[in-house]
């Protein structure tokens, strides 16, 4: 990385003003009925708008590789722990236990043992 | 490496790091990492003193069937400060806080590590995180198990938990800012000439560790301050009354504490590179693919938490995906155990005492990663889940593993560190204790795990006895193997031998300086013009 | 000489670069990544938080709907705002830093402090508010709003447990970066620590107060604008 690069000024406030549009923006599709959507684009804009701050603000766009790498993989690991729960939260009821499972586990306690419980 | 010639004690010009300055606050206020791995040496000394006291009165009273000795909420105060404090007071730090804070910057030729004085503050942390899993243990101790579950440690234990908690979640930053440090350092601060793939394996070993530690320790802070939260106000997002998850603790908790393991291990692989190659006189085989196996072991680490808790209500598919993965988790472990047994193929072999550790670490890490793929297979772990399967396990991995890289890195990086030999037979003995008392400990573990003993009962059925008290017997051989070294290598700072520069004759820019190093660890800056673990070449180190 | 203990190292740093570094490039570049590394721990940090958020608004999307709207959707738009000039000023005393300008650091400084500080008062009017109509988790949880009979209250205080834990933490986040500007910073600002040479720790704040300012961005529209359509 070569010395410092000196952001001018006008992309500041370039940046400035985009931040100030997408915020009125995201306000007004909120009041907008998107169904399923709406959730994607309000994390779009906010995703865009972290981009502008992550890029600009914070010099990423001019920053090492390393540093690059760095941001995008706390954003992937994150995006990791995200979708393995929400694969497990979201399946929890996808497998049903065989037909007469449950017949079986009302009857009186019969010669084999009852099916184990989850703990 | 450049060859140098050994510097002897006589002609020592700089005072060592050791005698450079003298009194307590040249040592609190240090910012040189060899004293910080140091403090570090001491305080986790003392973590391993107590939690290993703990395992002595859990074996205690598992000598007889009955729960005769402690009431079952005190047992479960043991068996939770045990695991607690060696965890996460013993070996998450025990390999990086001391050995790579000590030896990153010599191995890559630098003044220090990348940022001192945040050095310095990790150590702080940990101890003021270490005070408040004391306080917690004064206060009447924890009694959730190390792994802290919801709804029981949210709503229903009346023990310290969060005072435990924020111990733990204090002493997380310490993990942070070493991984931070040892990150930039390694990144930053090798000498001229000093690539990547001339770095010693030991580097590449702290450098996945750090990746792990960075972004993984996050997880269980946010999890702590989660549960803290429901504790004081009485609801949260894990309690089932408000439509909350307690198995969604488990998949924040096992997201950490699943590559929390690698970093325990990890370090340890890396030192056993080290040693290997030093006792077989050999260039490590397949030096790319052991460094690249590292790094794979820290990514795939994090994708496969989900096999703790197979039975907890997760998603039979999650369940499905979870045993996949951890299966390849494997590989690269096993890519090193290859490697290593590549090394010593046609070496010319010297049964020293780190090398003993490192043999014992390869066949006892085996072993214990081999019962690993038992327990991840899912129809398996239904029956061996919360026996003592898993607590023969982990401990194969941890204690066998783990600490045994650990005391293998004691004894070789010893007179590095003090500038004293310690005393060769007694070291080789304590060894073969060690690995006698750990075999006879937790083997039978397995098989009573298999039969079906719970794990964290006190009290069990009689026909466990005989396997009982054969653990317990193991335990109090260990109990002695681990006070031997610390016998005579207080003995050796006093009254062992002094070392030379290189008495193991071994590769490696630390090697190449005093031993004990002067504070900024070389005169001048190395330069290296070849790679590592250059033994029986040309010009290589001779003894 | 050896730089062993915190004065002596003071003592030796060659004027601004740290003695285990060899030149300011290397410190500037070292102290970059090692911020960086930080943030992807906050990024995680925050990130469990995201976690839980995502799981139960995704199975009582009607409950946090109704959560959403006790809260105030301009009042929660002006902190936007705010937080994003607050960055812009955060960004001009960088830039003033690098361009030689010291009284620019202090000024610039000083309004983000000013920025932050309305941010958290109006936090601190909306917690109130929070606590005025019962909707703190716990014992006094009492939920009277508008929501369909479909909306469990019990729901709606899990929505309140993460509005709380993630305003919190991220006001938790403001207030020590508030703190680090008015003991650290500004007093050295005003001493004319940081100038062209030299503005590495303003860099490094701004690129934490400039990711505080991120989390923000996310919580909005989770937090405030769930639902708003309806």
């Amino acid at each position: 990385m070569s010395a410092q690069h000196i952001v001018p000024l006008r992309v500041y406030f370039s940046v400035f003003a985009a931040l100030l549009a997408f915020t009125a923006l995201t306000v007004w599709v909120a009041y907008i009925d998107l169904g399923a959507l709406n959730i994607y684009v309000a994390l779009g804009i906010a995703a865009t708008k972290a981009s502008l701050v992550m890029l600009y603000f914070m010099h990423l766009k001019y920053s090492s590789r390393l540093a690059q790498l760095f941001s995008v993989s706390g954003f992937l690991w994150l995006a990791l722990l995200l979708g393995f729960v929400l694969a497990d939260e979201n399946t929890r009821d996808w497998l049903h236990p065989p037909s007469g499972w449950a017949g079986q586990y009302e009857q009186a306690p019969a010669s084999h043992d009852a099916p184990q419980t989850e703990h | 490496m450049s060859a140098a010639t050994p510097v002897l004690p006589s002609e020592q010009t700089a005072p060592s790091y050791l005698t450079a300055s003298f009194g307590i606050r040249s040592w609190l206020l240090t910012v040189d990492h060899k004293r910080v791995g140091l403090l570090y040496l001491a305080t986790i000394s003392v973590f391993f003193t107590i939690a290993g006291i703990f395992a002595g009165l859990i074996r205690l009273e598992l000598l007889t069937p009955a729960g005769d000795m402690f009431q079952a909420d005190t047992y479960n105060k043991l068996f939770t400060m045990h695991g607690m404090i060696m965890a996460f007071f013993f070996l998450i730090p025990s390999i990086p806080a001391v050995f790579g804070n000590f030896l990153l910057p010599l191995m890559i030729g630098a003044r220090d590590v990348a940022f001192p004085k945040l050095n310095l503050l990790s150590w702080y942390v940990f101890s003021v995180g270490g005070l408040f899993s004391i306080i917690s243990l004064v206060t009447g101790g924890v009694d959730t198990g190390w792994t802290f579950y919801t709804p029981y440690s949210s709503t229903y234990s009346n023990s310290s938990v969060i005072t435990a908690g924020l111990g733990i979640f204090i002493t997380g930053f310490s993990s942070i800012l070493t991984g931070m440090n040892f990150m930039v350092t390694i990144h930053k601060m090798r000498a001229p000439g000093l690539t990547w793939f001339r770095l010693p394996l030991f580097v590449w070993a702290h450098y996945a560790t750090s990746i792990i530690q960075v972004l993984a320790t996050p997880v269980i802070a946010i999890t702590i301050v989660l549960l803290a939260l429901e504790r004081i106000l009485g609801a949260g997002i894990f309690d089932p009354r408000l439509g909350g998850d307690p198995v969604l603790f488990q998949h924040l908790f096992w997201f950490y504490s699943h590559p929390v393991v690698y970093i325990m291990v990890l370090p340890s692989m890396g030192v056993v590179s080290e040693i290997i190659a030093c006792g077989a006189r050999k260039r490590i085989f397949g030096y790319k693919i052991i460094a690249f196996s590292s790094l794979a072991i820290a990514v795939l680490g994090f994708l496969v938490w989900g096999h703790h808790m197979f039975v907890s209500g997760q998603s039979e598919y999650a369940g499905i995906v979870f045993s996949f993965l951890t299966m390849f988790i494997a590989v690269p472990s096993a890519i090193k155990v290859f490697n290593w047994m590549g090394t010593l193929y046609k070496g010319s072999i010297v049964y020293s005492t780190p090398m003993l550790y490192a043999l014992g670490f390869i066949g006892l890490f085996t072993l214990g990663g081999l019962t690993g793929l038992f327990l991840a297979t899912l129809a398996v772990d239904v029956h061996v889940h919360d026996t003592y399967f898993v607590v023969a396990h982990f401990h194969y991995v941890m204690v066998g593993g783990a600490l045994f890289g650990y005391l293998g890195a004691i004894h070789f990086w010893w007179p590095k560190i003090t500038g004293r030999l310690y005393p060769e037979a007694w070291g080789r003995l304590s060894a073969a204790i060690i690995f006698i008392g750990f075999n006879l400990t937790f083997f039978p573990q397995f098989v009573l795990g298999y039969l079906g003993m719970p794990r964290r009962y006190h009290a069990y059925p009689e026909e466990f006895q005989v396997l009982n008290v054969m653990s317990t017997a193991g335990a109090t051989i260990l109990a002695i193997g681990y006070m031997m070294p610390v016998i005579y290598l207080i003995w050796s700072m006093r009254y062992g031998k002094r070392a030379s520069s290189n008495p193991w004759g071994a590769t490696g820019l630390e090697w190449e300086t005093a031993s004990p190093p002067p504070t900024e660890n070389f005169e001048g800056t190395p330069v290296v013009t070849r790679g590592a673990y250059a033994y029986a070449e040309e010009g290589a180190v001779v003894r | 000489m050896s730089a062993n203990t915190l004065e002596a190292a003071a003592e030796e740093s060659h004027g601004l670069v740290a003695h285990q570094f060899d030149d300011a490039e290397q410190q500037h570049e070292a102290a970059t990544l090692g911020m960086w590394a930080f943030l992807v721990t906050e990024v995680l940090f925050f990130g469990g938080l995201m976690l839980g958020y995502a799981v139960f608004r995704s199975k009582f999307p009607d409950a946090f709907s109704a959560g959403s709207h006790e809260l105030d959707v301009g009042l929660g738009a002006f902190n936007t705002v705010i937080l994003i000039i607050s960055s812009l000023t955060m960004a001009m005393a960088v830039h003033s830093g690098q361009v030689g300008n010291k009284k620019g650091v202090a000024l610039f400084l000083v309004l983000t402090l000013l920025f932050g500080g309305i941010f958290l008062g109006v936090k601190g009017v909306e917690y109130a508010d929070k606590f005025e109509h019962h909707l703190i988790p716990g014992l006094l949880f009492d939920y009277h709003g508008e929501a369909g009979a479909g909306v469990n209250p019990k729901n709606v205080e899990l929505f309140f447990f993460l509005y709380f834990a993630m305003t919190g933490v991220h006001a938790l986040h403001m207030i020590i970066g508030a703190g680090i500007v008015l003991v650290w910073l500004l007093p050295r600002a005003l001493q004319g620590a940081y100038g062209s040479e030299y503005s590495s720790p303003i860099e490094m704040f701004g690129l934490y107060w400039h990711f505080v300012d991120i989390v923000w961005i996310f919580l909005y529209p989770l937090l405030y604008l769930v639902g708003r359509h309806q």
